[in-house]
């Protein structure tokens, strides 16, 4: 049987990997991937805590995020289509007419 | 069967809402020129709502097995957010019209968002207050790239959707961490042994991670890079929406998870709340007077505002529990009837909304020039309006709990903002007009900011009235 915490550090791995992906890249797409890392770390986070305490709620809770995922999504990528369209391009860097 | 149905009604204002929006889109698909049709009908679905919501008020309890509360604090909130849709849908309807883009769709997603404000500040239960959240964003994301075709509103909704879901992240990960050390994501069934989890490390680091993620939500510095540029990009009314409504839902379900049942009071969690506060007082206020956009400028001085309800939670305790939810109320007003204002002075391509345009406005448009007067007004803090007696009752709570030297540097950071809010006074009543053309003002336009106007002046002048409600939520 191996260990919680050895999933616990993936799983913190993986989160950081995620915010570091979204504050570095440029590209719109890349940088949603980086987010849906976030939450898949947190999906295994939530599933190896549920089989260490030996209760379901957190496999469960796991449903409730990739359905809200998937939703997320559908809207994000629309946003995006919306943005190319406009402005043929998904860097953000050349998406500036409001100042940061 | 017989408990489930009572459980649908006690939470009746969301059940209800749902229904409305369904209701709504439906409508939507099946009728062709439906928008006055679906106007309507969500106007009269939000009244009926609202009265639900009265109704439920007395029945304080829980329903579905403990996740969601039911009656009191729940009740409260919906109707201030039921009371933010409504007037958004009224001021919706022309400015819809006006930017070109009056599909039947934008009612459905007010009204959806509406449900997923009313389900995060009522979930007991961390999957609840989640879905709730996430149904209140998308419906904003959309939202505010409704007008698909101005780049500028695709640029907000592009930002406010990867910030958003970024802060979604956080928000998740620090609920799984609160669940490995509790085992459950039930706020109440984690409140009963609260004492022994604050001691915790993996708890205060999960309720930390959770409180960047309502951080971001209320835009708070430094969380608060997303507020200018979205306030800013989106189409007015859905501003004015995100300003009021989603602000209060964030800063009720922050109440409700970390000043009522985790009560972080008393623990070094405050100096964080603390610190955020005085950096949002600052920030917003002192950033806001060099703005020349008025969308903006009221983006600003929204960050400053999340700043002084921070001093609140700050405080802790039912007293600044009553300020933060008065203060959310006369908010709610106040920055709708300012959007409100800003959205009719726009023109048809969501451009002109600078402090130019606002420029001896008393001599083309009085009514609105005196309406934006009274709203500036409020904002500034002057009595005897609404937003008076929210700072009023802040600082009070604050001095009580010890928090002299915040309650000192919110009042200083007030003053500050009297020159950018005042400035907009001047400009409106004491400089000549230019010849140019009027704003159009429409029937509808004016009723929602004559309501918001009343709202204001209602709450202002019988506060002990509006507080007498907040006795007892929990």
């Amino acid at each position: 049987m191996i260990p919680v915490h050895y999933y616990l550090i993936l799983s913190a791995v993986m989160f950081t990997t995620g915010v570091v992906g979204v504050l570095s890249r440029r590209n719109a797409i890349i940088i949603f991937m980086c987010i849906e890392l976030m939450l898949n770390s947190v999906n295994l986070t939530f599933v190896a805590f549920s089989s260490y305490l030996g209760n379901e709620a957190g496999q469960m809770f796991v449903f409730f995020v990739m359905a809200v995922a998937a939703a997320e999504a559908a809207v994000g990528l629309a946003i995006v289509i919306a943005l190319f369209r406009n402005k043929q391009t998904v860097n953000i860097n050349e998406v500036n007419i409001l100042k940061w | 069967m017989n408990q489930l149905l009572t459980d649908t009604l006690h939470t009746a204002p969301i059940t209800g809402t749902i229904v409305l929006a369904l209701v709504v889109i439906m409508i939507n698909a099946l009728k062709k020129d439906s928008l006055r049709m679906e106007y309507w009908v969500s106007l009269i679905g939000i009244a009926a709502n609202i009265a639900l919501a009265v109704w439920a008020f007395p029945l304080r309890g829980s329903a579905f097995a403990g996740t969601v509360m039911t009656g009191g604090f729940a009740s409260l909130t919906a109707a201030i957010f039921l009371v933010a849709a409504g007037l958004t849908i009224i001021l919706a309807r022309d400015y819809i019209a006006k930017i070109g883009v009056n599909f039947g769709e934008v009612f459905h997603l007010i009204l959806m968002a509406a449900v997923g404000m009313m389900t995060f500040a009522a979930g007991t239960d961390l999957v609840v207050t989640f879905v709730g959240l996430e149904l209140m964003s998308v419906c904003l994301y959309v939202l505010a790239g409704i007008s698909r075709r101005v780049l500028k509103a695709n640029e907000a909704s592009l930002k406010y959707f990867l910030l958003g879901a970024f802060a979604t992240g956080f928000f998740l990960y620090g609920i799984a961490l609160i669940y490995g050390m509790t085992g459950t994501t039930n706020i109440l069934a984690i409140a009963q042994n609260i004492a022994a989890y604050k001691s915790e490390p993996l708890f205060l680091v999960g309720a930390g991670l959770l409180f960047v993620g309502f951080a971001f939500k209320v835009g708070a510095v430094p969380f608060h890079m997303w507020v200018p540029d979205v306030y800013e990009g989106s189409p007015t009314i859905v501003s004015a929406f995100m300003s009021t409504g989603a602000k209060a839902a964030a800063f009720s379900a922050l109440l409700l998870v970390f000043t009522a049942t985790f009560d972080f009071s008393h623990s070094s969690m405050n100096t964080v709340f603390a610190v955020l506060a005085v950096a949002s007082m600052i920030v917003g206020n002192v950033v806001a007077i060099a703005q020349t956009n008025v969308k903006r400028m009221l983006a600003y001085s929204s960050i400053a505002h999340a700043g002084y309800m921070l001093i609140g939670i700050t405080a802790g305790g039912d007293v600044s529990l009553a300020g933060v939810l008065f203060y959310l109320i006369a908010y709610v007003f106040t920055n709708l009837g300012a959007f409100g204002v800003t959205s009719i002075i726009e023109n048809a391509e969501q451009q002109g909304t600078d402090l130019e345009n606002f420029r001896g406005l008393y001599y083309r448009r009085p009514l609105l020039a005196v309406l934006m007067g009274v709203f500036m007004f409020s904002l500034v803090g002057i009595p005897p309006l609404a937003g008076f007696f929210g700072k009023y009752y802040i600082f009070m709570a604050a001095i009580e709990s010890g928090y002299t030297w915040l309650t000192i540097v919110g009042v200083i950071t007030s003053m500050i903002s009297v020159y950018y809010y005042l400035r907009v006074v001047v400009l409106m009543f004491f400089q000549t007009a230019e010849e140019g053309e009027a704003p159009k003002v429409t029937a509808s336009g004016t009723f929602a900011l004559l309501v918001s106007a009343a709202g204001i002046l209602l709450v202002g002048l019988f506060p002990s009235i509006v507080l007498g409600w907040m006795g007892g939520l929990f």
